[in-house]
């Protein structure tokens, strides 16, 4: 149809042309002072981007690279001159001249007692991290008596692909970002209630299959403790057959759609048990969808011919 | 896209149906299926009648503007309301947006390429991107979007009848001879058969035997019943696959594949161009081979030892004949996850947009043309006897036959069935989960039905993921784009009826 | 975007009541009627859709007070009209008191059991209802009212206090103060009956300012003297002179003068106001949009001064904001009030519209050219809205949970634009401000307290109420101002600063209300509680009762706050039971830890300050000894 222009010969490769760039920003340099050192970081950046410049590791727990730093859990704090109260690593952005103490007495207070906060109130057996940071800041969260208030409850099970498990719920609101703006936009989740009672719920508490859930398995992706956790993982787990030590990971890429999601393939045994993403993958920085995140069980299920 | 829409773009979405993406919208334009052109004729007639063009652009990257602008006047905004049924004020307002936005994307997918004039629907809307110089730029530009992990891949590697890797035209001596004296054979000069030409030469006896690699065409092609016909009268067919498929059962020899993305190394391309590397995370089951061993075995016995296979060598090997991979090694592909092609070479970052050179003084390269398309209305006409238009899609959670995505339970798969607004089922007096035959004028099939708002009347819906539950491609016509070679799988001619035994 | 809804729809009544708000559907997509020939062929949303979510919470108002709760149908059809996920609206609706997500009575009795009416009698008043009425919670009169312990209302003055809301078609609120059992018990009849009588009209001056009509007075110079509904009687009384003034000397000249006052913020943080307001003057011509917001969320228990200005001189918080937006170049003003001061609500929703109609707000103020208007918008039931970006995160329709701060209110606050938020007695010092000048306004006072400043004196005073002083007067002198100490007459604690201040003891009585004064004593001004209680009072109940309050308020946001609430509560209870962990020590140890821990690492200042009352005690007495 095309009679009015010529169009260029197929047969000839077109010439190359200029580099294609995205255009970037400029960022100034701001120095401050991190337990006595100085450290330069570009504007923008936050104390812990300073912090791990220097190596200075500080914990987190809500936070994570892909996600908006809700600086809730508070065990990032860090003592700043000049401020009335420790601020967030995580999310105070580096000014110039700042003064920081990481590992201050007054710092190592409010980390112990956070860490004390949450292990008496949630169950925190499944949560990689926690057990060494109770070791570092000396928390022991008996101090709060036999009987205190907790969270406890028993595991949602509505569907077959994801188990929640509140009572191992600190609320970091990690899934409610990786389910609403930071990531999938489903908003199937939200925080629902106030206070200690403040919980991670779908509309009235319907269950997921009745939510706009679309299982894209983010929310799990990001949760620090194991509330959230794939079934194949939970029923491997609960039948005493998960064991890490016997795991491999290997990244690989999504064999669904045209995106290229980066897929880290947990195998134990040579079977697949779970699958994951890496969040510092610049395609889709641990996002997935269903398809990637539970569709891979076509190569472990033998599957029967298909009648016609 | 809706990470773009957080920070404040605007988006329009133009489907047949409202798409959970087009209730994302700022605006949605629900034209008629197989309309695309005249819509996209008539932005381009608003763009100009409005002055809206980027005239310099116009004048320094393309061809052929005059005689666009000439065809292009009949499409009016008031024959674009009557002929796809979008009011014509949203149409201009849409064409505007476009226009004056200072960074504007076309992205497509399957709604504009398949049907029969698949490659006329991309040229006119390329024809816009031109008119206003959204493309060559960062954050501008037309983006079709991929719908499987490697089918750039298989262009990239020359799974294309008429290029080889690279997209070096088979019928360039210069570039044969390359691959030639590098593979020590000859190759044929002529271009060969696009698959739906595959299937005519079948019809026509004259091609009698076929190697089915990875590819279920009994239920994924149109006309499933002519389909499934011409593969059964085949001499001699091969599938190598990792599943039993439709396809498989009616083959001669099958050989077990591995899982290409789990179960062997490689690459893959995606659809933003970027190379990135699969890895074996788990063996496979006894008895089944990676594709690459199984060809390299084929070879041994054709007489040729090719020795043992090696994903990075045969990827070296390519990176030598193919000048867009030139500069990505195993090494690179790791250390940046994935480079974008062209990458002529170990220092080149790999491009994060095409078309650059549109925009270089002097230009580079030869000028970008506008092309005059006509409209051609979808071959699967309606009439008295088919009065509804039928459309395909997919879902989120499956993917095409079904033959990966039927294996996990997932809690959003529902039984199929064919979706109709509320107000046809009124019309046909049936309610949800009532069974319908759905005729067309190849072949029929039983279905229940289920309402969608985001369907008008007229226009129905269906997928081809289960064909166990509903044969949907048994209905789909094979007309096919002379261009592309794709069937049109979006528009066919149905009738309805209720069934007696609800 | 992609709404997945439930079956659940929303009745007609429900959907009536939105659209009250929301105006009608504008096609099936908006949850109207589906018109197949327009709405197939096109539809329209997006950005545009999505920014009314500043709509939610009128709206889930509109159904609680029409319907009575707030059904999965309701919210529903509310997500549709908004663009919004279900679930993310549950959330929000969740986190307010005075939204109920499930069904419940029409007539609601909410009855003060806070620290102020607990002084004053609301133990028996409860216990009586709980005899009449069954347990709080419970349905009673036949299954259509229920009566409910509630935080304190603000209406100290007069306690022990309630309010009764009846839902219907045409919703009341009454307040009845002070209340008894059979008092609140008759108008659960009439709620029940259609029959709730209106708020009164004219607000019970005596009972709430006892200095009323004083010529020395100031800021509540026209409370109870001026007619409140009555634009010419403000006008009358010297009313908006203060604009005219401030319109000829241009917002640099308002700024400097406001500057030199060197007025603090009147809320309780004590901020100067000019350095709020050169803030955003400095960002004009940015293209970014300013906005003035007045807080007048009091919810600190004890205080009760912002309500009685909004009921008895709500022109002049009007005025004292168009100054505002004057001087900042905003032209949109918001004030958030407090969900439960239905009387203030009316008060001020009619000033804003008389102001309208008089010119004195809209496109051409004075017929000047300048353009301002102010909306009103109703907390609904959450302590922590007070807080400024709890404040800012509720109007725009999300859970109040405070933001972390920097960035500050004045680089982006309210829809992350420039905003300047002042407190409601704070705005009525603005007008004196202009009409004296700044100078002349610092002289009064003393350091840097500076002008007058009004104290809430509540609990075991002989006339409790509202008074205004120059800066200066010490903790004695109020309360000879109220009569003196009541009750018994032997004065065991005063409670400064609310729930969120400290105790003092009667030997600090000499202390000068100043923010110097009480800074030197550990205590602080907050938002001018000055609560008495005499040597009955069990000052352990009063500390549980205060650790309930923040445990019943706290947003749950961080972990030092939304535990750390809980345990000091728990070790507060074991201590006063008799059943501690370990020696009292310890436990006081254990309560120090954490009272550090939240006010090092908690958010915002009520996670900062919920451990001020009781470590301020801890300080004064030995309580668990």
């Amino acid at each position: 149809m095309s009679e009015s222009a010529q169009a260029p010969s197929p047969l000839i490769p077109l010439p190359r042309g200029p580099v294609p760039q995205a255009p970037a920003r400029a960022r100034a340099m701001i120095e401050i002072k991190m337990d006595g050192r100085t450290v330069s970081v570009p504007e923008g950046s936050t104390i812990i981007d300073a912090a791990r410049q220097l190596g200075i590791d500080i914990p987190t727990l809500c936070f994570l690279e892909s996600l908006t730093p809700v600086n809730v859990c508070r065990i990032c704090v860090v003592e700043l001159e000049g401020s009335r109260t420790l601020v967030p690593a995580c999310s105070r952005k580096a000014e110039p001249g700042m003064v920081i103490q990481t590992d201050s007495e007054r710092v190592r207070l409010s980390r112990r007692m956070v860490l004390e906060f949450l292990a008496s109130s949630v169950n925190v057996s499944t949560a990689p991290m926690f057990a060494e940071y109770m070791k570092r800041y000396g928390a022991r969260p008996e101090r709060f008596g036999a009987s205190p208030a907790t969270v406890a409850q028993m595991p949602k099970i509505d569907n077959d692909l994801y188990v929640r498990d509140y009572a191992k719920c600190i609320l970091c609101y990690k899934c409610v970002e990786a389910c609403g703006t930071d990531a999938q936009n489903t908003f199937a989740i939200a925080v629902a209630g106030r206070g200690f009672s403040a919980h991670i719920a779908t509309e009235y508490d319907v269950p997921l299959p009745d939510s706009a859930c679309v299982y894209c398995g983010n929310c799990i992706g990001v949760c620090p403790t194991g509330a959230l956790m794939f079934k194949s993982e939970y029923d491997l787990r609960l039948a005493g057959q998960w064991n890490e030590s016997r795991q491999t990971r290997t990244d690989t890429i999504c064999p669904y759609c045209g995106v290229g999601c980066d897929l880290t393939v947990h195998a134990q045994d040579g079977k697949i048990v779970r699958v994951t993403s890496p969040v510092d993958h610049s395609v889709t920085h641990g996002n997935l969808c269903i398809k990637g995140r539970f569709g891979w069980q076509f190569v472990e299920i033998q599957p029967a011919p298909k009648k016609s | 896209m809706l990470k773009a829409v957080r920070k404040g773009a605007k988006m329009y979405v133009i489907d047949p149906r409202r798409t959970t993406s087009a209730q994302w919208a700022d605006v949605w334009l629900g034209l008629d299926v197989g309309t695309d052109i005249i819509l996209a004729n008539a932005m381009g007639r608003e763009i100009i009648a409005a002055g809206l063009t980027n005239a310099r652009f116009i004048e320094h990257a393309t061809s052929g503007f005059e005689a666009y602008k000439k065809f292009v006047e009949k499409f009016t905004l008031e024959r674009a309301e009557r002929e796809t049924g979008v009011p014509a004020e949203v149409i201009r307002q849409t064409a505007h947006a476009y226009a004056r936005a200072e960074h504007a994307e076309l992205c497509w997918t399957l709604g504009i390429t398949e049907h029969h004039n698949a490659v006329d629907n991309v040229l006119a809307l390329i024809n816009l991107a031109l008119l206003t110089g959204h493309v060559g730029r960062y954050a501008s530009g037309i983006n079709p979007l991929r719908g499987q992990n490697n089918v750039q891949g298989g262009g990239d590697m020359g799974a294309l009848p008429d290029r080889l890797p690279g997209f070096q035209h088979v019928e360039n001596d210069e570039l044969r001879g390359k691959f030639e004296r590098a593979w020590g054979a000859k190759i044929d000069p002529k271009r060969g058969l696009r698959l739906s030409e595959m299937f005519d030469a079948m019809e026509r006896g004259e091609l009698t035997a076929l190697y089915v690699m990875g590819e279920n065409p009994v239920d994924s092609e149109a006309d499933r019943h002519r389909a499934r016909k011409l593969l059964g009268g085949l001499g001699f067919m091969v599938v190598q696959d990792m599943f039993y498929t439709e396809t498989a059962a009616l083959a001669d020899v099958i050989l077990p594949a591995a899982a290409g993305w789990c179960e062997s190394e490689g690459t893959v391309t995606s659809s933003e161009r970027r190379v990135q590397r699969v890895r074996a995370a788990v063996p496979p089951p006894p008895g089944v081979r990676d594709d690459v061993e199984i060809i390299f075995d084929l070879a041994r016995r054709l007489g040729h030892d090719w020795g043992k296979p090696n994903s990075e060598g045969l990827w070296n090997e390519l990176r030598q004949l193919s000048p867009i991979h030139g500069g990505m090694s195993y090494r690179r592909l790791e250390e940046l996850g994935g480079i974008q092609w062209p990458c002529y070479d170990e220092t080149h970052p790999g491009e994060i947009y095409l078309h650059g050179r549109l925009w270089a003084t002097p230009l580079i390269g030869p000028r970008a043309p506008f092309s005059a398309v006509e409209f051609a209305p979808p071959k699967d006409a309606l009439d008295a006897e088919y009065p509804m238009r039928l459309t395909t899609g997919r879902r989120l959670d499956s993917y095409n036959t079904g033959v990966q995505s039927g294996r996990y339970s997932s809690p959003l798969r529902q039984e199929e069935a064919l979706e109709l607004c509320p107000e046809d089922g009124a019309r046909y007096n049936v309610r949800e989960g009532e069974k319908v035959r759905v005729s067309s004028r190849r072949g029929s099939v039983i279905a229940p039905v289920r309402f969608d708002s985001g369907l008008r009347p007229g226009l129905a819906f269906l997928t081809f993921h289960a064909h166990d539950q509903v044969a949907t491609n048994d209905l789909t016509i094979d007309a096919i784009d002379p261009k592309s070679g794709t069937a049109e799988f979006k528009a066919t001619a149905i009738r309805i009826e209720k069934c007696q035994e609800n | 975007m992609d709404l997945h809804l439930t079956e659940a729809r929303a009745t007609a009544a429900e959907q009536s009541a939105v659209d009250k708000i929301l105006g009608a559907p504008a096609s099936g997509w908006d949850g109207g009627e589906r018109n197949v020939a327009t709405d197939s062929r096109a539809a329209f949303g997006g950005h545009e859709a999505r920014s009314r979510r500043h709509l939610l919470l009128p709206a889930l108002h509109a159904v609680q007070s029409h319907i009575g709760w707030v059904s999965p149908g309701a919210l529903n059809y509310i997500s549709v009209r908004l663009d919004l996920a279900p679930a993310e609206a549950h959330g929000v609706a969740s986190f307010y008191g005075m939204f109920s997500l499930t069904e419940q009575p029409a007539v609601v009795a909410h009855v003060c059991d806070d620290i102020g009416c607990l002084a004053l009698g609301a133990g028996a008043v409860c216990g009586e209802l709980e005899k009449k009425l069954g347990p709080a919670g419970s349905a009673c009169l036949g299954g259509r009212a229920t009566w409910k312990r509630s935080t304190c209302l603000g209406l100290c003055e007069r306690a022990p206090a309630a309010v009764i809301t009846a839902a219907g078609e045409k919703p009341r609120e009454r307040v009845v103060a002070p209340a008894d059992a059979g008092a609140i018990q008759l108008l659960m009849q009439d709620g029940v009956a259609g029959k709730l009588p209106a708020e009164p009209d004219a607000l019970n001056i005596r009972a709430s300012v006892p200095q009323a009509g004083r010529p020395e007075l100031r800021l509540l110079k026209r409370v109870g003297q001026v007619d409140p509904a009555s634009v010419e009687a403000y006008q009358g009384a010297g009313g908006y002179e203060a604009l005219r003034l401030a319109l000829d000397m241009g917002p640099e000249a308002v700024v400097r003068e406001m500057i030199e006052s060197r007025l603090l913020g009147r809320g309780g943080a004590a901020f100067p106001t000019g350095k709020k307001w050169e803030a955003l003057l400095t960002q004009r011509g940015q293209g970014r949009t300013h906005y003035v917001v007045c807080n007048a969320d009091e919810s600190e228990p004890g205080t009760f001064k912002d309500r009685i200005l909004m009921e008895g001189d709500p022109f002049a918080i009007l005025e004292g904001m168009t100054i505002a937006g004057l001087a900042t170049g905003a032209q949109k003003g918001y004030i958030y009030l407090r969900g439960e001061y239905p009387l203030a609500g009316e008060r001020i929703a009619h000033a804003i519209g008389a102001a309208r109609a008089k010119g004195l707000l809209g496109d051409n103020i004075l017929g000047r050219g300048m353009r301002f208007d102010i909306e009103l918008r109703r907390g609904a039931g959450a302590y922590i809205c007070g807080e400024e970006t709890a404040l800012f995160n509720s109007i725009e329709g999300y859970r109040g949970e405070p933001r972390n701060k920097p960035p500050f209110p004045t680089q982006a606050g309210l829809f992350r634009q420039p905003t300047v938020v002042n407190n409601v007695e704070t705005l009525v010092n603005v007008p004196e401000i202009i009409r004296m000048g700044g100078a002349a306004y610092a002289r009064i006072g003393v350091g840097n307290s500076t002008g007058y400043r009004l104290f809430c004196v509540s609990g075991h005073a002989v006339r409790p109420g509202v008074y205004e002083v120059a800066f200066g007067a010490t903790l004695r002198q109020i309360i000879e101002l109220a009569g003196g100490v009541g009750g018994n007459g032997r004065l065991q604690a005063v409670l400064l600063g609310g729930a969120a201040g400290g105790f003092v003891s009667p030997k600090e009585l000499d202390t000068p209300l100043t923010f110097e004064g009480t800074r030197a004593i550990g205590a602080s001004l907050g938002s001018g509680v000055v609560m008495l209680f005499d040597d009955s009072a069990d000052l352990q109940q009063i500390l549980l009762r205060i650790a309930g309050f923040f445990s019943h308020e706290s947003c749950g946001q961080c972990v030092p706050c939304r535990v750390g609430v809980v345990r000091q509560e728990e070790t507060l209870k074991r201590l006063v039971h008799r059943r501690p962990l370990g020696s009292p020590a310890e436990e006081i140890g254990l309560l120090r830890e954490m009272g550090q821990a939240m006010r090092d690492a908690s958010i915002c200042g009520l996670g900062q300050t919920a451990s001020s009352a009781l470590e301020s005690a801890l300080n004064r007495w030995r309580l668990f000894s």
